[in-house]
């Protein structure tokens, strides 16, 4: 929602609000200016002084003006022809030209009308509603993605334009916020709709009929400073029921021209003063300062502007597009995408594609926006989801789950549940089986039995087609065509080899890191941005399925590494560990945010056995904060496959790595990495206490060993793995 | 801009001295100055032998924040837009050519009425004064300069 209320103003009014950005940071320059330029008065100096002054060097002096930049004015007619100067103070007399300066004059008309008059200022107008709500919403947004506004100044991860975008918010808003917010006072104002407007000053009833009273006689202006003054307009030379009227900062007065009394005074009223701080807050205008600080947050306009867009643009392109989605409301069939990578999009686009040929009215959405008040029409839901890591939610359906058991009432519509997973997973589908059996306890009708397609398998999809077709009384041919992730060629730069000795033949390969468009750094696709504990994704060749490579490097490293451990008849880990340097392989970035070292102070406990020690071995290298660092390596042979050893010793060393514990697994007494846990087991249990995170990598087998070591060790602290795990501080990378 | 508005007023109903209702179309033509600012603000009345406010014939402006900077008419009138209620226009910008036609009786000429003309601009001096002129059918057409915005200003039967 907040998130709708900051795109749409952004993008419509993209270019007005970037109009008036600029322009008024450009005009935010001239107050400043003038306050520089102007001759000040002293402090001690009187209204009567300064007008006697004026007087005697300009005798038909008619009015004697001061802008709150402490700029004097004055105005004269001398033998019929009208004078104008900026004065000095200390000698009354012009140094300047008071004419408006043109350009300033342009801009000032480009900023509030376009040279549109009425129209344009409402025009204008419209773009400071425009920026004021992307204020607003952009404040909430941030907050809420920071977690909390107490942590406005939280470091921010993300891609370069997203990073870029929201540094300079977090910096201008307050700014954006003031200068919208005036924005729409002044013009409220302008057009009339604010009690603001002065009243008429009083007429003095009595006037003395004379004239000729020495200006140093009159007590209102000897009684007002210099500092004071707004305007001084003297009586008509040849009208003796004229008066002085002297505006100040409190109100306005008149004063007999042949007494020097005064005749009348009135005040501003709390309107008046509310719509001239406005101005000043606005103009910068008597606060040039302030004014040079709003133009400055109005230049990060422009680029909040083109980095919006950018992060926009991509976020299209990273969401499979559907052609001719339906409207929420008026689809009859719903189809609720549950996806980790975007694979599961590519099913849903084509069910939806067969579905919308087969005459129905087809929406596809994230399970995450499920809300079956948007739904009305729908007769019919069918949910595809994919599984991440133990059986979590992907990351388009987080929230599923809650949305479903918040309900009050389960929709009428009947629901078919299609889980997308690998059979050699243990959790194989365990998320969409969570998700059918949530939905079958709260009672809500099948339309077809849970089903599963095992490594996104054609034919196990078109199998499930067919039964989805027969319920619907209509054939129904899914031909899916796996879309392919765009793949960058890789380069090998270096391979060393461990293993062959005990029979794990294993390799550390390092890739030089691909050539990156303008287009990814901006938005930080493709190998623009990765960390150690992402995926390296490879497309074998000869072979529809893809294999995922835990990231031993990030992008700050400079290269793109990997362990691999060929395995009997495994295509990909042969081809990958016969690769010499200057091969290459087609390969992809996959994000994997459960994985990753956060960039705290927070100690870590690594625990790997075999090719596991790989994103462990990133974290540490990435370790420039020294944070406290625990490894717990396995392996079978230190002769043979203590990967990373050399460099583990200047990690140490140089200390990005706290402790490092062993475990050997070949010889006489066999000694696996939960052993060297055990064996350090006051120091972990010291360390989870005062709040470590534990990452661990590796088998399946090892990390059931761990945990179980995990267990028993916590046992007596009345914490276990599972707890430790819905906290987030033990995450698991298990193949 | 050229701008000829005929305009049969309540106000000169107002100016019209009892028992004489003879009154004729008047064409009021104001030409500005390149005076180099944004539009000018122009009021234009009439004032009576005793110099006290008579009626309003036009104002220029739509924007009644700004009419304090008309200031004679201002003072005279309390900012009282009723004054001018249906005889308002747009502001008049640098160098252009305001004209009005209107009604105005008969007995208001050579009578001792003046016509005065208040002007102002953004950020520049007030004007009031601009210009003073006495209605008689012998000035008619005769041109006077303002003192600061109008190069011109003339009124014609």
């Amino acid at each position: 929602m907040i998130r709708a209320l900051h795109r749409w103003p952004g993008l419509l009014a993209l270019a007005l609000v970037t109009l008036l950005a600029v322009s008024g940071a450009a005009l935010s320059v001239f107050p400043a200016a003038e306050r520089l330029a102007a001759p000040q008065a002293d402090e001690d100096m009187s209204v009567a002084d300064l007008a006697t002054r004026i007087q005697s060097a300009y005798p038909g002096v008619e009015q004697i003006k001061r802008s709150p930049s402490g700029r004097i004015t004055a105005y004269w007619f001398d033998g019929g022809a009208p004078g104008s100067a900026v004065i000095d103070p200390a000698t009354g007399t012009g140094v300047a030209s008071a004419d408006p300066n043109p350009f300033e004059r342009w801009l000032t008309n480009l900023h509030r009308s376009l040279f549109l008059d009425d129209s344009g200022r409402l025009l204008m107008a419209a773009g400071a509603v425009a920026m004021l709500v992307l204020a607003v919403s952009g404040f909430l947004l941030v907050a809420r993605r920071v977690g909390g506004w107490r942590r406005w100044l939280a470091p921010l991860r993300g891609p370069l334009a997203a990073r870029v975008h929201v540094e300079l918010a977090r910096g201008a808003v307050l700014g954006l916020l003031l200068s919208s917010a005036t924005a729409l006072w002044m013009t409220a104002s302008t057009f009339g709709f604010l009690p603001d407007q002065g009243a008429p000053p009083e007429l003095p009833s009595a006037v003395s009929g004379r004239a000729g009273a020495l200006l140093a006689s009159m007590p209102l202006l000897t009684a007002t400073p210099v500092s004071a003054l707004r305007e001084l307009s003297f009586p008509y030379p040849e009208d003796a029921t004229d008066v002085f009227t002297l505006k100040t900062d409190d109100g306005v007065g008149c004063i007999d021209q042949g007494t020097g009394a005064t005749l009348g005074w009135s005040g501003l009223s709390g309107w008046e003063r509310v719509s001239e701080t406005v101005y000043m807050l606005h103009t910068g205008q008597g606060a040039s300062l302030l004014g040079l600080l709003l133009g400055l947050t109005a230049l990060a306009v422009p680029a909040m502007g083109a980095t919006g867009l950018f992060i926009w643009l991509a976020g299209r392109a990273r969401r499979p597009r559907i052609r001719g989605n339906a409207a929420p409301g008026r689809a009859e069939t719903i189809i609720l995408v549950g996806s980790e990578g975007g694979s599961s999009w590519g099913f849903a686009a084509t069910l939806h594609a067969a579905l919308t040929r087969a005459g129905q009215r087809v929406h596809a959405a994230p399970m995450s926006g499920f809300d079956p008040a948007r739904f009305s029409g729908a007769r019919r839901y069918l949910v595809l989801a994919a599984t991440y890591g133990d059986g979590g939610a992907p990351a388009s359906a987080k929230g599923f789950l809650d949305r479903l058991a918040r309900l009050s009432a389960v929709p009428d519509a009947p629901l078919a549940v299609l889980g997308f997973g690998d059979r050699s997973f243990p959790a194989f589908c365990a998320y969409a089986r969570s998700v059918a059996a949530a939905a079958e306890s709260k009672g809500w009708r099948l339309l077809l039995p849970f089903e599963t397609v095992d490594r996104q398998s054609p034919q196990e999809f078109a199998r499930w087609g067919r039964a989805l077709g027969e319920a619907l009384g209509t054939a129904l041919e899914l031909d899916h065509q796996p879309v392919r992730p765009e793949t960058s060629a890789l380069t090998l730069v270096s391979r060393r080899d461990y293993g062959h000795d005990v029979q794990a033949p294993t390799a550390i390969l390092r890739f030089a890191l691909p050539r990156l468009s303008v287009w990814q750094r901006l938005t930080g696709q493709g190998f623009a941005r990765f960390e150690a504990g992402d995926l390296l994704g490879i497309v074998p060749e000869g072979s529809p399925i893809l294999r995922f490579y835990s990231l031993a490097s990030g992008r700050r490293d400079g290269f793109v590494e990997i362990v691999v451990r060929r395995h009997v008849g495994g295509i990909c880990s042969s081809a990958l560990t016969t690769l010499e340097p200057g091969g290459t392989v087609a390969a992809f970035i996959r994000r994997n945010p459960g994985f990753h070292a956060a960039r705290d102070r927070t100690p870590l406990i690594l625990i790997g056995a075999g090719t596991g020690i790989g994103p462990l071995a990133g974290f540490i290298r990435a370790n420039g904060s020294r944070r406290p660092i625990h490894l717990f390596f396995g392996m079978r042979h230190p002769d043979s496959d203590f990967l990373y050893r050399e460099e583990l010793q200047g990690w140490a060393a140089g200390g990005r790595l706290r402790h490092l514990s062993t475990a050997v697994s070949r010889g006489a007494r066999p000694h696996y990495v939960q052993d060297a846990l055990v064996a350090d087991q006051l120091e972990v249990v010291r360390a989870i206490r005062k709040g470590a995170r534990v990452m661990v990598c590796g088998g399946r087998q090892m990390a059931a060993g761990v945990a179980e070591a995990m267990t028993r060790m916590l046992e007596p602290l009345g914490l276990s793995p599972e707890v430790l795990k819905a906290e987030g501080r033990y995450v698991e990378d298990v193949y | 801009m050229m701008r000829a508005i005929l305009a049969a007023l309540a106000l000169t109903t107002a100016l019209t001295l009892p028992g004489i209702a003879m009154a004729q179309p008047v064409t009021l033509t104001t030409t500005l100055k390149n005076y180099g600012g944004n539009g000018a603000y122009l009021a234009i009345y009439v004032i009576d032998p005793k110099g006290a406010y008579a009626g309003s014939l036009w104002m220029a402006g739509t924007k009644s924040k700004y009419y304090e900077h008309l200031s004679d008419w201002y003072r005279a009138t309390g900012g009282n837009t009723a004054e001018i209620n249906g005889i308002t226009g747009a502001s008049v910008g640098a160098g252009r050519r305001l004209a009005i036609t209107l009604d105005l009786a008969d007995a208001l000429f050579d009578a001792g009425y003046t016509l005065h003309v208040d002007a102002a601009a953004e950020d520049m001096r007030d004007s009031p004064n601009e210009v003073a002129v006495p209605l008689t059918a012998k000035g008619a057409g005769q041109p006077v300069q303002g003192r600061r915005y109008i190069a011109n200003f003339s009124y014609g039967m």
